[in-house]
């Protein structure tokens, strides 16, 4: 997660998340288990979370104005 | 069954060979804002691809059609454009630099309108190439 600046890390943690999301979900359908849906749902959640709240750290310097 | 499986097959190569164009946009894309293009697109194609080729899964195997992916697909196609936006925005409060060096993306001068790039020509001055400050703004 190198850049030039800190924008540039906030999004590699936002494509990880998907990227690890997208693999829970692969993983779920090749040992056919729901389980690892529910671990896909909870990711989406928070690389969401987590991606927007550094973003508005950034923009406004406070996450909870 | 053999259709569904080979059908199945098929979303999940595109879906791959999606997340690697977008991998590769994030890793070779010359500056911030090409770099946040790049993956929230093909993210979102190759999510649709793999959620639905889970739901045709799900849905063969057990009687009854599986949903539960729809509820991934509908936040997600929700909230990676709010968080790409809400990322662009931060990066241009912050000034990050477009390609080029600009930092205003109204004065890159693939933004300027050929009316104003003619009045610049007829006040004598010449659009700089990229990466120079244009006329009037300085540094």
């Amino acid at each position: 997660m190198r850049g030039p600046r800190a924008q540039d890390r906030v999004l590699a943690l936002d494509f990880i998340f998907a990227v690890a999301m997208l693999m829970m979900l692969v993983l779920g359908i090749r040992d056919d288990s729901r389980m690892y849906f529910e671990g896909a749902l909870l990711m989406a959640l928070f690389g969401f979370l987590g991606s927007s709240a550094m973003a508005k750290f950034l923009l406004r310097g406070e996450v909870i104005e | 069954m053999m259709v569904v499986e080979a059908l199945v097959a098929l979303l999940l190569l595109a879906s791959g060979a999606a997340a690697l164009v977008a991998a590769l946009g994030l890793l070779r894309l010359p500056d911030f804002f090409m770099r946040l293009h790049g993956p929230t697109k093909a993210t979102t194609l190759g999510l649709g691809g793999i959620l639905a080729a889970s739901t045709i899964v799900f849905s063969v195997q057990d009687p009854g059609l599986s949903l539960h992916e729809v509820l991934i697909t509908l936040f997600l196609f929700i909230t990676a454009p709010a968080s790409a936006h809400i990322l662009a925005k931060s990066a241009m409060h912050d000034r990050v630099p477009f390609q080029g060096g600009q930092e205003d993306p109204l004065l890159h001068p693939a933004n300027l309108v050929p009316e104003s790039a003619g009045e610049y020509h007829a006040a004598g001055l010449d659009l700089p190439p990229p990466g120079e400050p244009l006329p009037g703004e300085e540094s």
